[in-house]
């Protein structure tokens, strides 16, 4: 009864997705949202993407990570030279760039899952600033001028690429898998005892995680017309971050919501970008002083509308 | 020849990383957490220092001093307004505050004075060369390793043979037990940081001296390299941090010698990363077997 219960919503849920994707598509090739709304709804889109793969990362499995702007790196410049220098369609350039994150993910993650807290999050954060260097210092991928790149993302490339990151990052996470990588949040050792195998899980999430990344920066590229690697710095990672940490660590509708708001905030404030991150940051700490657990703290939005009964796929 | 000139060039910037690494060192080993505002304490240090020599005139030795004092109390109003109530917190909590507070100074600083950059005014002591053996040492770099040294024998006396070294020695090895013992851990802590940032306000003004460049977002890259240095020497420990740093900028010195300077940023990070994999306590620590 719950299982049909749960494949109603999930398909109700898809519907509606796939409802609220055409119309915009209407509005947006009808020319009624004017340009400024479709490039905020881009950029939404983006991050959205960018912050439910690192949930995965950093909610469900617990690996504090801080380099994902890296793997947003590796893949917007693997799919713009699949695109820009070997002349492949779009859908090849999301692929590469996807695969050549995931891959980074695995050279990245395999050597430094083994660390633990504070220091894997030293870890990545060195990791994304060498990915940063190395583009810097590759003239084929035009070094710190950086490299242009024909738009490209569509918006039905772009909701598509959005909800298969959603639909696969819920189903992992209620999968064995899933259930997995969330025992080794709570108790690496414990998760051990019982026989699972850690290194594994970790690494697979966060390869999994480093993927969509890659597919969020193959959208970037092609939706900005010139990556350079200063957009690739470690206030992205912070940025991704926080859409996380802000949501609710382990709540994947809170990062969705966190990185709609954050998302409309920045671009209001776009204009004065000082006061931008002064407001950026007192929010991030004055949040962590009152409510460190997060907008909706481990719970998901669903869980709201389902009156009496215990949040899913958290606690 | 050339490589021994790029020796002392190393160990001269080596120190000013050490200065900074000391704060990290010190402030993870009593509270576990990595202060990201150290960078940004750093960068206020310079700030102060360069405004105490231009507007206020005074000698360098003065402007340190008053760049050491300025920071330190600015460390300890960071840890009472922002650290302090996060004290029993997860952990993911107060790293993300400190990278708040972090962005706050950067961005508070900017939205202050603006975001250009300043000359620091050279010549502020006369110094001269010297030369040994064939090489020609600036009197420069040997003013920022006698201050660097002055203060870390300094830091090591205060660390070993005052009250407060001892309460600081306490509490990092078991807060509780030192509260029990009746040991003030607040005050301890305070004092952490205003020590800590003290050290990083004294390496601002030297590292303006030396660089004569100074901008508000100038604190990021030599903080998050001060903490590979204290990453390298074993974090929490203070004569590891003072050799990391003297050890990543001889490595830096080395890797600019060898024609990558532009991927000189790059190897303190793939320093950071090998050393994580393959001795993750540092140079100077012990591994210490993780208990259920």
């Amino acid at each position: 009864m719950n299982i049909l219960k749960q494949a109603k919503f999930f398909w109700t849920s898809i519907v509606l997705a796939v409802v609220f994707s055409i119309v915009m598509q209407f509005l947006i090739a009808g020319g009624t949202l004017n340009q400024f709304y479709v490039n905020t709804l881009f950029f939404i889109g983006i991050n959205i993407i960018l912050a439910v793969s690192l949930h995965l990362i950093i909610g469900i499995t617990g690996q504090f990570s801080i380099g994902h702007a890296g793997f947003l790196a590796v893949g917007a410049y693997a799919s713009a030279i699949m695109t820009m220098k070997l002349g492949m369609p779009f859908p090849v350039g999301l692929l590469a760039g996807g695969i050549a994150a995931a891959v980074a993910g695995l050279i990245i993650g395999i050597p430094t899952l083994r660390l633990r807290g504070d220091y894997l999050a030293i870890a990545t954060l060195g990791f994304g600033e060498i990915v940063r260097i190395v583009f810097l210092n590759i003239d084929y991928v035009g070094g710190a001028s950086g490299m242009t790149v024909t738009h490209l993302t569509t918006w039905p490339w772009l909701i598509g690429c959005v909800l298969l990151t959603i639909i696969v990052i819920v189903n992992f996470t209620n999968s064995t898998h899933g259930r997995a990588c969330i025992s080794i949040r709570e108790n690496e050792i414990a998760a051990d005892a019982m026989g699972i195998n850690t290194t594994y899980y970790k690494v697979a999430a966060f390869a999994l995680g480093a993927f969509f990344a890659g597919v969020a920066g193959a959208l970037y590229a092609h939706n900005f017309y010139i990556i350079q690697p200063s957009n690739f710095g470690f206030l992205k990672s912070f940025d991704i971050l926080i859409f996380v940490v802000l949501g609710g660590l382990g709540s994947m509708s809170g990062a969705v919501i966190a990185a709609i708001l954050l998302t409309i905030i920045s671009t209001y404030l776009q204009s004065y970008p000082e006061l931008r991150m002064v407001i950026y940051s007192l929010v991030l700490v004055v949040m962590m002083l009152y409510r460190p657990q997060g907008l909706l703290g481990t719970k998901e939005i669903t869980s709201f509308f389902k009156v009496g009964k215990s949040a899913k796929g958290g606690v | 020849m050339e490589i021994i000139q790029q020796l002392v060039n190393g160990i001269s910037l080596g120190s000013i990383y050490a200065l900074i690494a000391l704060g990290y060192t010190m402030v993870y080993g009593i509270v576990k957490l990595i202060n990201f505002a150290h960078g940004d304490v750093f960068m206020v240090g310079a700030f102060v220092g360069f405004y105490s020599i231009t507007i206020l005139h005074l000698g360098f030795f003065l402007a340190l001093i008053i760049s050491m004092v300025v920071c330190a109390l600015f460390g300890v109003l960071v840890e009472r307004i922002a650290y302090k109530p996060l004290r029993n917190a997860t952990r993911i909590a107060a790293l993300i505050t400190a990278i708040g507070v972090s962005l706050f100074i950067e961005y508070g600083t900017i939205y202050v004075r603006g975001a250009q950059p300043e000359a620091y005014p050279s010549n502020l002591v006369p110094l001269k060369s010297f030369e040994v053996f064939g090489v020609t040492i600036s009197g420069q770099s040997i003013l920022i390793l006698g201050t660097s040294l002055v203060l870390m024998v300094l830091l090591q006396f205060i660390v070993h043979k005052t009250k407060i070294g001892k309460a600081m020695r306490a509490v990092s090895h078991d807060m509780d037990a030192a509260r029990l013992m009746g040991i003030n851990v607040n005050n301890t802590i305070s004092a952490t940081f205003a020590i800590g940032s003290a050290l990083a306000g004294a390496a601002g003004v030297i590292f303006g001296m030396y660089y004569t460049k100074i901008e508000p977002l100038m604190g990021i890259i030599p903080g998050l390299k001060a903490f590979v240095a204290a990453v390298l020497g074993g974090i929490g420990i203070i004569p590891g941090a003072m050799a990391g740093g003297l050890v990543l900028g001889v490595i830096e010195a080395l890797v600019s010698a060898a024609g990558y300077s532009l991927w000189r940023d790059g190897v303190a990070f793939v320093v950071l990363i090998l050393i994580l994999i393959f001795r993750p306590a540092g140079l100077f620590g012990k591994n210490v077997r993780e208990k259920v």
